[in-house]
């Protein structure tokens, strides 16, 4: 299929504004501009674009409640915090096409009426920063960002926040927090940020590959877009395909791919022709899945029927030479790390899962371990403010449902039965 | 206590927020550029310039992981261990960092001249194992590649 996010980025000077423009780069801008702020909200759910940060939450639904808001200025805030293990989805987009996420944040500041926009970037993408200030001082050299952009009077400032380091910051009242000045804490919901969200202002938080679709929404319309993908979930979705396939990377396809021909026709199947174990669809918190149910199409409405999640897209193939036990163990650990600490049932569950299957995969499992596994989890899931400490819950969960004899081996012969 | 180009380019920093504890991350970035790690001193100088309460500037700062608590090597080393790194050889090269280089997880080398943070995710999943070192990214690593990078960085 035709690329529409990643179009382009195979040239190496594709950042450059110029080389955007040679493509089609922002001739949906003076369209979009040209419209009512409610025609394009209108565009975007004909569309049915849904939030691709994980969520899946209907875009147009968010932009009308944030639209519907008395108090000014909005914000509009780009969440490019993407650190869920496995995800590399929109690092492509920010590092070598900048500028169709500009584009999107133009067009989507006119159809909320926000004035002011932020990208919040990981600490972690020194590169994209850089190529990100770059654009954004090209964009507002040819007068597409500032005041009276293309001398119509709209008004949209664009800014680059660089996180530090914290997994958290990518929950958006806690990405909210981290621009304030804050630790990055999750806040109580409601209110919701698209009334009451940074500053105290109406403020709307979507994801970089989000934004990235709207120049394309604005070009063809609505309908056009919406017969790309599944008629529940239209649109092309990035996939980022890591661990042991023959061609990792980030393909761009259309929502509704089968799991299975992701990594057997688009990625070349398993790495040395070795037998697939296990597949972790949409990143690290979403539902690990074993090689019978890889036929799920990958959209946000199917894949909980087939008992996981589309997450970011981030699919991590797993051969038969991975303990599975250990693979927990290392999840586990991330999601203690970046537990923001706000939480008991998270702080201390996600603590107390990582020490239990830590002493699995060494050898001192005891019998019950298992059973204490699943208990500490259920006590975490629906306890906390956001959803970090579900995440790491239904992990430990999912692993024992579908790999539950692999856990008791190690219980029994008292060390690592997949690596010795 | 900053110099004269930090405070310059924190002023800069401000006039992109309403009010000036939102620009207190980026120029507690700032002050960890020019010295190095952010020490008692760089807190409290970041907190007057940007006046909030020093201990919410501490606050804040130690809550993050790229913010240093402690002085570093001349190099930072950022080597990810998560999943995708992990099953394609990542611990390897921590084992290979200590053996090599003497680093320790969260140490520095006896020569001063390496850092060596774990990190959870670089982003670099799909050329995996993955590192920064400082700015850059270095992907598809093995030992071997590994050590003739770092001795580009002296």
């Amino acid at each position: 299929m035709e690329t529409i996010l990643l179009k382009n980025i195979q040239n190496p000077n594709s950042a450059d504004i110029d080389e955007y423009k040679k493509v089609g780069g922002y001739t949906s801008l003076p369209k979009a501009i040209g419209m009512e702020p409610q025609q394009i909200i209108d565009e975007v759910r004909k569309a049915g674009l849904k939030g691709r940060g994980g969520a899946g939450f209907p875009v147009a639904m968010k932009w009308t409640f944030a639209a519907a808001d008395p108090k000014f200025p909005k914000y509009l805030l780009c969440n490019a915090d993407e650190g869920e293990p496995g995800t590399f989805k929109d690092r492509p987009i920010l590092e070598k096409n900048p500028h169709i996420l500009i584009e999107g944040m133009v067009i989507s500041g006119h159809a909320l009426k926000a004035e002011y926009g932020y990208i919040y970037l990981r600490g972690e993408y020194p590169a994209a920063k850089h190529i990100l200030n770059k654009a954004i001082k090209q964009a507002y050299d040819n007068n597409l960002l500032g005041e009276n952009i293309l001398g119509k009077g709209i008004t949209f400032h664009l800014a680059v926040h660089q996180g530090a380091g914290a997994y958290i910051c990518g929950e958006e009242t806690a990405l909210i927090e981290s621009l304030e000045g804050d630790k990055g804490q999750p806040r109580i919901k409601p209110p919701f940020p698209v009334n009451i969200g940074v500053f105290s202002k109406p403020t709307v938080v979507n994801n970089v590959e989000t934004l990235s679709n709207l120049p394309y929404i604005i070009e063809a319309g609505g309908e056009a877009y919406a017969k790309i993908g599944t008629p529940d979930c239209p649109g092309p979705k990035l996939f980022c395909v890591s661990g042991h396939v023959e061609k990792p990377g980030v393909y761009e396809l259309p929502m509704g791919t089968k799991l299975k021909d992701i990594i057997y026709t688009h990625c070349g199947g398993i790495k040395g022709g070795k037998k697939l174990k296990a597949v972790i669809p949409g990143g690290i918190s979403t539902p690990v899945l074993p090689p019978d149910k890889i036929e799920c199409p990958m959209d946000f409405v199917n894949m909980p029927k087939h008992g996981s999640m589309l997450g970011s897209g981030a699919v991590i193939v797993m051969d038969e030479t991975v303990c599975l036990v250990k693979v927990c163990h290392r999840a586990l650990k991330f999601f203690e790390h970046e537990s923001c600490g706000k939480c008991t049932p998270c702080r201390e569950g996600t603590g107390w899962l990582r020490a239990i299957l830590g002493r699995i995969e060494e050898g001192h499992g005891t019998e019950g371990d298992i059973d204490l596994l699943l208990s500490v989890a259920g006590n975490m899931l629906g306890k906390t403010f956001c959803p970090l400490g579900d995440g790491a819950a239904s992990v430990v969960q999912n692993f024992i449902k579908h790999f539950r004899p692999e856990f008791e081996e190690h219980i029994k012969a008292k060390k690592c039965t997949v690596n010795g | 206590m900053l110099n004269d180009a930090s405070i310059k380019e924190i002023a800069e920093i401000r006039t992109k927020y309403p009010n000036s504890r939102a620009a207190l991350l980026p120029a507690l970035y700032v002050a960890q550029r020019e010295f190095g790690w952010l020490s008692p001193e760089a807190y409290e100088a970041v907190a007057d310039l940007l006046n909030v309460p020093k201990a919410t500037a501490r606050g804040v700062g130690t809550f993050y992981a790229m913010y240093k608590q402690k002085p570093m090597g001349r190099h930072l080393i950022q080597l990810c261990t998560n999943v995708s790194c992990m099953i394609l050889g990542a611990e390897k090269l921590v084992d290979f960092l200590k053996n090599r280089y003497g680093i320790e997880p969260g140490g520095i080398s006896p020569d001063g001249r390496f850092s060596l943070v774990i990190m959870e995710c670089i982003g670099a999943c799909g050329t995996a194992p993955a590192m920064l070192v400082n700015d850059d990214f270095h992907e598809n690593l093995t030992e071997k590649n590994l050590e003739e990078t770092l001795e580009k960085y002296r």
